[in-house]
């Protein structure tokens, strides 16, 4: 019994992440939201600036897996509602978890897969230099893992309309790039301006790909890695316990 | 005591949507290879039953038995259990049909090669396989539905659900899905279906139970429902010249329909209703065109079941 639960929780994972990937990812919210808005930032706040790109191009990197990671998740929940797929997914031996997770993969590979080519690019064009891969893996991961269970967590209360969430995620996601140490490295912060970086997960990103750069950083990076770890945790934790009481909301 | 015969075991469910109790303390069970019909008018509770019975609402009250397992404590092991073809719910457009029925029998931990062989046999079947690679958007609503059906039945579930399957669907696409119904159920399948056609459930189910405002009024054999509700025998007379309706309300009446220059009236005695006519007739200086006696109809015993009361005689037209 145990084991057919695991089957089945493992196999719903796969086979849900799947289908968002092969559905979801071409979607117009995702494109937007996903790929072209990070590359607007970038033309707009470091292009034609005397900014060097290689101090900045860490925080970029994190920008994007944030921006990528989660813009996928939001859309999936309430598309499904609205297109009236979820009912007929709900009656598949699946629990509420399996989805969560599924989806969460889904805006994981999503963001891991952008931010590596945006990174090999940055290697190949501009000569960014990695000092540490393996920690810049696990905080690709980390990252993605987090961002994507925010999105996750955004289309949790949803009813059956995907523009209202994307608006909604939009107005938790923009205000998030410009506290997290992004445009203004954390060491030039203080007071509450610092405070409030703080308590953005973003910041924790930016700060454990500068540690995998060899950038400027503020924290230790176990003090990120932690934080990432819990905040993912929190997030898939609600987005579960928020999905489950508004399951059929909408149908 | 032994349940073994039993696909289906529903007891006291109830469910509540704040103070509206859509669903009122439902008890049934359906037997194996049964056809089970849910009929009921619209907002009666047929789809919040459907949906309490395949775990995607938890009932406020009840519980749910799918082939002796309980539903709640062992959601996975049910629900591979079983088939659901939703009211409203749609495959994904923007995969093929192929596609839709691999995504399916994947969630249901079925083989490559056994997905394979089913969607060839399924789609074949269903007359969809030429166009297996074509995106579902490109369908029409008898094609989806049908695409629909495939998807709930790629695992060969015990137990099939359907929320009103024919709505919707001209006469061929309804035909093609009832045998297929049928065929199935031929195979061993239980089917548990609703619908507010009730033509359709004396055809198709071997037992009705039917619903209104969340109770259940009655459960039987149609041809046991049928015989139960006498009061819906009519007479169909027509008059030359007309005579007004109202004149007609007495006795045994207790509704009245106009169609065409037809009059039909709804009682239970259409021994003392007939001669109660003539007397009419005489007084109006009216003469009788036609008169002829109907057999009680199922349609009409569902809608005196499921109004509450009918005070009088109630005229339509
Ligand atoms: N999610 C919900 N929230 C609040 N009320 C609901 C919800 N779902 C159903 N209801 C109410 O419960 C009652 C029963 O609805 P249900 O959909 O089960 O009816 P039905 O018999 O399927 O009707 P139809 O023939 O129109 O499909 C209705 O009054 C409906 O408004
Ligand atoms: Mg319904």
């Amino acid at each position: 019994m145990r084991s057919l639960i695991d089957t089945y929780f493992l196999r719903g994972i796969a086979v849900t992440a799947e289908k968002n990937m092969r559905i979801y990812y071409r979607k117009a919210p995702v494109v937007i939201f996903g790929l072209l808005f990070p590359l607007f930032m970038f033309v707009a706040f470091f292009i034609g600036r005397e900014l060097e790109i290689d101090l900045f191009f860490p925080a970029f990197l994190a920008m994007t897996l944030f921006f990528t990671s989660s813009s996928v998740g939001p859309l999936i929940t309430p598309w499904e509602k609205q297109a009236r797929t979820f009912e007929r997914l709900l009656s598949y031996p699946l629990t509420v978890g399996t989805l969560i997770l599924g989806d969460m993969a889904a805006g994981m590979l999503f963001g891991a897969g952008i931010s590596v080519l945006v990174l090999l690019l940055g290697v190949a064009f501009v000569g960014i230099g990695i000092s540490s891969v393996v920690l810049f893996l696990v905080a690709l991961l980390l990252g993605a893992i987090c961002f994507a269970s925010m999105g996750v967590l955004l289309a949790a209360p949803a009813s059956s309309s995907p523009s209202n969430i994307m608006m909604l995620s939009s107005l938790i996601r923009f205000p998030l790039i410009f506290i997290s140490g992004i445009f203004i490295p954390l060491g030039e912060l203080e007071g509450l301006r610092l405070a409030v970086s703080y308590a953005s997960p973003l910041t924790y990103l930016v700060d454990a790909m500068n540690h995998a750069a060899g950038g400027p950083t503020s924290m230790h990076v176990a003090v990120d890695i932690v934080v990432l770890i819990v905040v993912s945790a929190i997030f898939l934790i609600a987005a579960t316990a928020i999905q489950k009481r508004s399951l059929t909301k909408g149908l | 005591m032994s349940n073994d015969h039993l696909a289906l075991e529903a007891s006291h469910l109830t469910k509540l949507f704040g103070t509206l109790k859509a669903v009122d303390d439902v008890t049934f069970s359906v037997q194996r290879g049964e056809i089970f019909g849910f009929l009921g008018p619209n907002g009666a509770g047929k789809t919040t039953t459907i949906r309490m019975l395949t775990g995607l609402l938890t009932p406020n009250e009840g519980r749910v038995i799918v082939n002796g397992i309980d539903l709640h404590d062992h959601m996975i092991k049910a629900k591979m259990q079983m088939g659901v073809i939703p009211e409203v719910g749609t495959t994904y457009v923007d995969l093929t049909a192929e596609q839709n029925l691999a995504l399916t029998g994947k969630y249901y931990g079925l083989s490559r090669e056994r997905i394979r062989e089913r969607t060839k046999e399924l789609l074949g079947a269903l007359g969809l396989y030429e166009r297996r690679g074509d995106p579902v958007r490109t369908y029409s609503k008898g094609m989806r539905q049908r695409l629909s059906f495939a998807c709930a039945i790629i695992h060969e579930p015990n137990v099939l659900f359907l929320d009103e399957p024919t709505e919707g669907l001209d006469v061929q696409s309804r035909r093609l899905l009832v045998d297929m119904i049928l065929e199935l159920n031929m195979k061993g399948c239980t089917i548990f279906l609703t619908t507010h056609n009730i033509e359709e459930a004396n055809a198709l189910c071997q037992r009705v139970a039917i619903i209104n405002k969340g109770r259940l009024v009655a459960l039987d054999r149609p041809e046991a429902l049928r015989s139960s509700f006498e009061k819906t025998q009519s007479l169909e007379v027509s008059f030359d010249p007309r005579i007004a309706t109202d004149t007609l309300c007495f006795g045994h009446v207790s509704k009245i329909e106009t169609s065409g220059d037809k009059m039909i009236l709804y009682t239970d005695d259409p021994h003392a209703t007939i001669k109660q006519v003539v007397d009419v007739a005489q007084q109006e200086h009216a003469r009788i065109l036609s008169l002829r006696t109907r057999g009680p109809s199922l349609e009409e015993a569902f809608i005196m079941l499921t109004d509450d009361k009918r005070p009088g005689c109630e005229i339509v037209d």
